[in-house]
């Protein structure tokens, strides 16, 4: 492929982005949008972005939405190009999900578990009717309060895995791959599968979890757990030598319990898909869990031929920054590669009128168009 | 240092100009932004796993006293983690730690746990209460 520089365009790209800063400002007499009404009334969409720009920070999450007019793919975009001009000071230590204080809690496979089913902010049972008094921007809402129970609410996981029903996370404190140090090798170790789906396009998983259902990989699956909440993040300094919080940050969990494994020597157990997301969102942790648990395939002995089970397929293909910068490139200029078809397929054409030949005799006659 | 690292920038701003005066202090490092990877574990207890960045900010000091202090939070406020370093070098002097801890930490705790109650009583009254229905026949 060739590149060739041209020149001239600087005047017309100016005009277009200051058009661009117009059109993003709207008519002028409805007031600005604030970053701060986008972080706190647009929550969801700033849950996305931080998730598919792989980095938490709602005030920045907030900026990129502003300045990519709510194309939240350009915002994530915007979020992952902001990364790259930071250092990195290090890692934290793994969260502990365990003792999330809980927004949000539930189960779809335990009625009655320890801490209760607590459905949170939630847009489950609501009658998905358009509702005007918002636009009339007279909101006046208080969540109501009760007593706050004192009783853990133990993960899921915890309570099967106490029989041996559930297969167990197992023990490992090795350093994780990092997929944005490191290129992908596949098969890719778990851990790397997960980054790559924790910042994955939201449609997309939701598409290929979607597809697990539908016959596509054989799949049953249970909400064992679903979990909105807060966490602590911890680092160790250098300076310090012991953990400190930082600070805290929202995160959505989910424990997708499916169908058995087992073998001559091990009893049939529950397996496990798992599934966590920057913010409150519940159909990208699901989602996730879903194919975390399809891309297991091979090491639990099953058949491989469903999308959703092919690692390569799934992790290349679903960080829509990389999908919409190759997508996208098409809409500049191709002058030089294009200008090469149009002489091989004159050429083409010309070898097959004189020699009265089928198209296929005439192509094989011909060098190889990319030389 | 987690209690100044998850305050509110601004109520730890507001503690701070009531509070006794900080010694002088000069800057080691920072305060400035960076990127901390968040890691998860696999199935929640399993193999770590990096999830993706949060952004932090850290600051380092030494006080009029010789005392090094030192901070990092989430976020890019500079204002926040300059006066948690600050105040990690202060709070080391035992003739400062008691008022300090009076006039900023114990108030920084009580809201932390006002903010926590105030989750958790939320998240109760969306708490289901099962109960059966008789079979009709």
């Amino acid at each position: 492929m060739a590149y060739v520089a041209v020149k001239g365009g600087e005047r017309a790209i100016d005009a277009a982005h200051a058009w661009l800063a117009a059109e993003r400002r709207g008519d002028t007499a409805v007031a600005e949008l604030e970053t701060a009404q986008i972080r706190e009334q647009l929550g969801r969409a700033v849950d996305r972005v931080m998730a598919e720009g792989s980095l938490y920070d709602p005030g920045l999450a907030a900026l990129a939405i502003k300045q990519a007019q709510g194309d939240l793919i350009e915002a994530g975009f915007l979020l992952r190009a902001s990364r790259t001009t930071l250092p990195r000071f290090g890692a934290s230590l793994p969260v502990e999900t365990a003792t999330m204080r809980l927004a949000r809690r539930i189960s779809a496979i335990f009625k009655d578990l320890p801490g209760g089913q607590v459905l949170g902010p939630t847009y489950d049972y609501t009658h998905r009717l358009l509702d005007f008094s918002l636009a009339a921007n007279a909101t006046q809402a208080t969540a109501p309060e009760a007593e706050a129970r004192d009783e853990a609410a133990p993960r899921v996981p915890d309570i099967l895995g106490d029989e041996g029903l559930l297969e167990a996370d197992g023990v490992s404190d090795a350093e994780p791959f990092d997929l944005t140090r490191a290129p992908l090798a596949y098969p890719a170790p778990r851990e790397a599968r997960l980054q790559g789906l924790a910042r994955g396009d939201e449609g997309f998983l939701l598409g290929l979890g979607y597809s697990t259902q539908r016959g596509y990989g054989n799949s049953h699956p249970f909400v064992g757990e679903l979990r909105v909440g807060e966490v602590d993040v911890e680092i160790v300094p250098p300076e310090l030598g012991f953990a400190v919080c930082i600070g805290t940050v929202a995160l959505t969990e989910c424990q997708m319990v499916n169908q058995f494994a087992g073998s001559k020597t091990q009893p049939a157990q529950f397996t496990r898909g798992y599934g966590l997301a920057f913010g409150h969102a519940e159909r990208r942790a699901m989602a996730m869990a879903l194919v975390d648990r399809a891309l297991r395939a091979q090491e639990l002995g099953e058949a491989r031929t469903a999308p959703a089970q092919d690692a390569e397929f799934v992790l290349s293909t679903c960080d829509n920054v990389e999908a919409t910068g190759f997508v996208e490139h098409l809409k500049l200029p191709h002058y030089v590669d294009f200008q090469s078809e149009l002489e091989t397929i004159r050429r083409l054409r010309g070898i097959a009128g004189k020699n009265a030949t089928s198209l296929s005799e005439a192509t094989a006659n011909l060098p190889e168009a990319a030389q | 240092m987690g209690l100044l690292a998850r305050a509110r920038p601004a109520e730890l701003a507001a503690l701070l100009g009531q509070a006794p005066a900080l010694p002088d202090y000069t800057s080691l490092r920072g305060p400035e932004t960076g990127l901390v990877m968040l890691r998860g574990r696999a199935g929640g207890g399993g193999a770590p796993f990096n999830l993706g960045e949060m952004t932090a900010t850290r600051a380092s000091v030494r006080d009029a006293e010789g005392r090094l202090g030192h901070a990092t939070v989430a976020g890019r406020d500079d204002a926040h983690a300059l006066a948690a370093a600050r105040l990690d070098a202060a709070l080391q002097d035992p003739a400062r730690h008691d008022a300090l801890k009076a006039a900023i930490l114990e108030p920084l705790a009580e809201s932390e746990t006002q903010r926590r109650a105030g989750l958790a009583r939320r998240a109760a009254a969306t708490r289901v209460d099962f109960f059966a229905l008789t079979t009709q026949r």
